[in-house]
């Protein structure tokens, strides 16, 4: 099976530190890879990288099999790579649909068409199972942490997009909002998105990934399925960039 | 239809879910308590006041009196209505005062010293303020001084300008029939009720078209009680204002009639119109909203941040030539405090006291109008009260404060909900 997403041997230098070392990834259509790695580890980075906010300075990047070039995130938003950052980039004052469709309003003419949004963001919403607002027209300063997650994620695959990337979705969310989010992101892979979930929270990965890739140090520790490793073993590939015969061999070779 | 299992922990809060007089009351009570007053205090203070000057001086309540607000208060709604432009951005131009008063010195110099007919001397005018507005939108988006200081800088550089332009301080008279009519005219009565009747008639076909097609699509639409409540308040408030303006107010009506609707009102109605359009209905509203809202998911979302900041502040300095525009006229000539001394502040505090946040992200175009009418009738009552300009300037100033004190409380009562 080809990886919908792949990337081989990214370096990533900023001035002179080397923050990525020979990164290789992949992200399959109908799963969940989660990428884990301590502070530092160089996750952010690599996901800046692919989603065209950083260039590379070597390396490829491979969308369903063939080279491509993102040199800007409108070039990621082309291939239909979306990311949800942490901070989520809504609009307070802004209702659900306007921020839905923030930068890519539909129109009629010269004013806006909200009917055709406010009935498409419905759909997406639903085709989500969101439940929880009680109107779309509903500021977002009036949501809770979770819905404005979903508001955000929803955002993301709301324009056909093969790949959501999730930047620590839950680390702001209490358990029972953390469980709706993880909830919704097991969907968004069950209905064939690549999706590609940062995260600390071991609880997390576990529930919900079927793939784990661990940075280390700037460098692929190991990419195994879950199914495959136990919670000791990540938290040791994290920590130390290996775990008996898996990950970096003296520190620095897989 | 509801198979997915609904998680807990996610209350939901249950109110208007369909819209309908009722509900509508009971999510407006329930916005402002959760801090968002919107117009309310202006409302509100528009009632007290004109309770309070009724009672204290009868003649505040004379058709004459009635008519001098509207005329009052023109240039400095009209300025307000592009101020609320450069404040949703939580920039501000302090500028804007000075700017309408160069833009009036060129009007009037154009006017008198090259005798050019009006429409081409208003369009001057006009350009003038688009020319101003580029320059200070750009140097705020496109260089990063703080649009304070820019402004700040120009409003003590269009002191000067002003003088050039009106030779040093001397008074240029403008006796062009046109632009004096603007704030000095009337509408015949029978215009003034015809315009009534499409201004009903028009907002009713609007919301009743808003609701079929939504219905149509399967949308959350008002019902019909809700439309015909609106339309009612409205055609029932202007028909009062109409009915109003059309009295006889002149003092000796067999040598001279004085009636009709000020012609500033259907300007200022007009121009009402469009801009809410523009802000609400538009991409570009849409994103001024969103870039006063958070600039960085403004960006992110590929919102070209710099180039709304400087359609904003030309928006703004456009609008201030009108207001020039329109204080020339009421005065019939042009000096050099045209647009000065406490201008810019009664802007600044009709849109402020309108409900139009001083940080960003909230306010409409009507706030400036509403504020406008509090910041008119202040004016006005306080000089029929006798008072001279030091308790006017205090009293206005005390209101600007306190509309400012509303709008930080409420945003920090807002925060405490979790509403931010």
């Amino acid at each position: 099976m080809t990886p919908l997403l792949e990337v081989r041997g990214i370096d990533k230098s900023f001035g002179p530190v080397k923050v990525l070392h020979d990164v290789g990834f992949s992200a399959y259509a109908g799963q969940v890879t989660a990428l884990v790695g301590d502070n530092g580890a160089g996750k952010s980075t690599l996901v800046k990288c692919i989603g065209g906010i950083y260039p590379i300075d070597s390396g490829q990047v491979l969308f369903d099999g063939e080279e491509v070039q993102v040199h800007s995130p409108r070039d990621a938003g082309e291939l239909g790579i979306e990311i949800v950052y942490q901070d989520l980039a809504l609009c307070d004052n802004l209702d659900i649909v306007q921020n839905m469709f923030l930068g890519r309003e539909r129109k009629h003419g010269l004013l806006l068409d909200e009917d055709s949004m406010e009935e498409l963001a419905e759909k997406t919403l639903s085709g989500l199972s969101v439940r929880t607002v009680k109107s779309i027209r509903q500021q977002v300063s009036s949501l809770s942490g979770g819905q404005r997650q979903t508001v955000a994620i929803a955002k993301a695959v709301l324009w056909n997009s093969k790949v959501v990337i999730l930047d620590e979705p839950t680390a702001a969310l209490g358990v029972a909002q953390t469980a709706q989010v993880l909830e919704l992101v097991r969907r968004l892979a069950d209905t064939g998105l690549a999706v590609v979930l940062i995260s600390h929270n071991m609880n997390d990965v576990f529930a919900v990934s079927d793939r784990i890739a661990a940075l280390y140090l700037g460098r692929m520790a190991a990419q195994v399925a879950t199914a495959d490793v136990t919670h000791a073993q990540v938290v040791e590939l994290i920590t130390s960039g290996r775990s008996g015969e898996l990950g970096l061999k003296n520190g620095v070779t897989p | 239809m509801n198979k997915v299992k609904e998680l807990p922990g996610e209350a939901i809060v249950a109110a208007a879910q369909t819209p309908s007089i009722k509900n509508s009351f009971l999510a407006y009570a329930q916005r402002v308590r959760g801090g968002d007053m919107g117009a309310l205090p202006a409302v509100l203070g528009l009632v007290v006041l004109c309770a309070v000057f009724a009672a204290a001086r009868p003649s505040f309540v004379t058709a004459i009196n009635f008519a001098n607000l509207f005329t009052q208060g023109a240039a400095i709604t009209l300025i307000a209505m592009g101020l609320v432009f450069v404040l949703l951005l939580g920039e501000i131009d302090l500028s804007a005062g000075f700017a309408s008063g160069v833009c009036a010195a060129v009007l009037a110099v154009t006017l008198t010293s090259a005798g050019l007919p009006w429409y081409v001397c208003m369009a001057a005018a006009v350009l003038t303020g688009v020319i101003i507005g580029t320059v200070l939108g750009t140097l705020v988006a496109k260089v990063g001084i703080p649009s304070f200081v820019v402004t700040l800088a120009a409003f003590l550089a269009f002191q000067g300008l002003v003088l050039v332009l009106v030779d040093e301080g001397t008074n240029i008279s403008i006796r062009d029939e046109v632009v004096v009519a603007i704030a000095n005219r009337n509408l015949p009565p029978w215009l003034g009720w015809a315009l009534y009747a499409v201004c009903v008639a028009v907002f009713a076909a609007v919301q009743l078209r808003r609701a079929r097609s939504r219905s149509r699509r399967g949308l959350v639409a008002d019902p019909m009680s809700l439309i015909a409540f609106r339309v009612g308040m409205l055609a029932l408030f202007a028909g009062l204002a109409v009915a109003a303006l059309n009295l006889e107010r002149s003092r000796n009506p067999a040598l001279v009639s004085l009636t009709g609707v000020p012609i500033v009102v259907p300007v200022i109605l007009a121009l009402l119109v469009v801009w809410t359009l523009v802000l609400r209905r538009t991409g570009f509203g849409r994103h001024l909203y969103a870039v006063g809202g958070n600039t960085e998911a403004a960006r992110r979302a590929g919102i070209p941040v710099d180039r709304i900041k400087i359609y904003a502040f030309v928006i703004c300095s456009s609008m201030a030539a009108v207001g020039g525009i329109v204080a020339a006229s009421r005065a019939s000539s042009v000096d050099p405090n045209t647009g000065g001394s406490s201008v810019l502040l009664y802007a600044v505090g009709a849109a402020v006291i309108g409900g139009t946040s001083l940080f960003g992200g909230k306010g409409r175009v009507l706030d400036a109008v509403l504020g406008g009418a509090v910041v008119a009738v202040i004016e006005n009552g306080m000089g029929l009260m006798g008072y001279g300009a030091s308790v006017k300037y205090l009293v206005t100033g005390s209101v600007l404060l306190l509309a400012a004190g509303v709008d930080a409380l409420a945003r920090k009562r807002a925060a405490a909900a979790g509403l931010r």
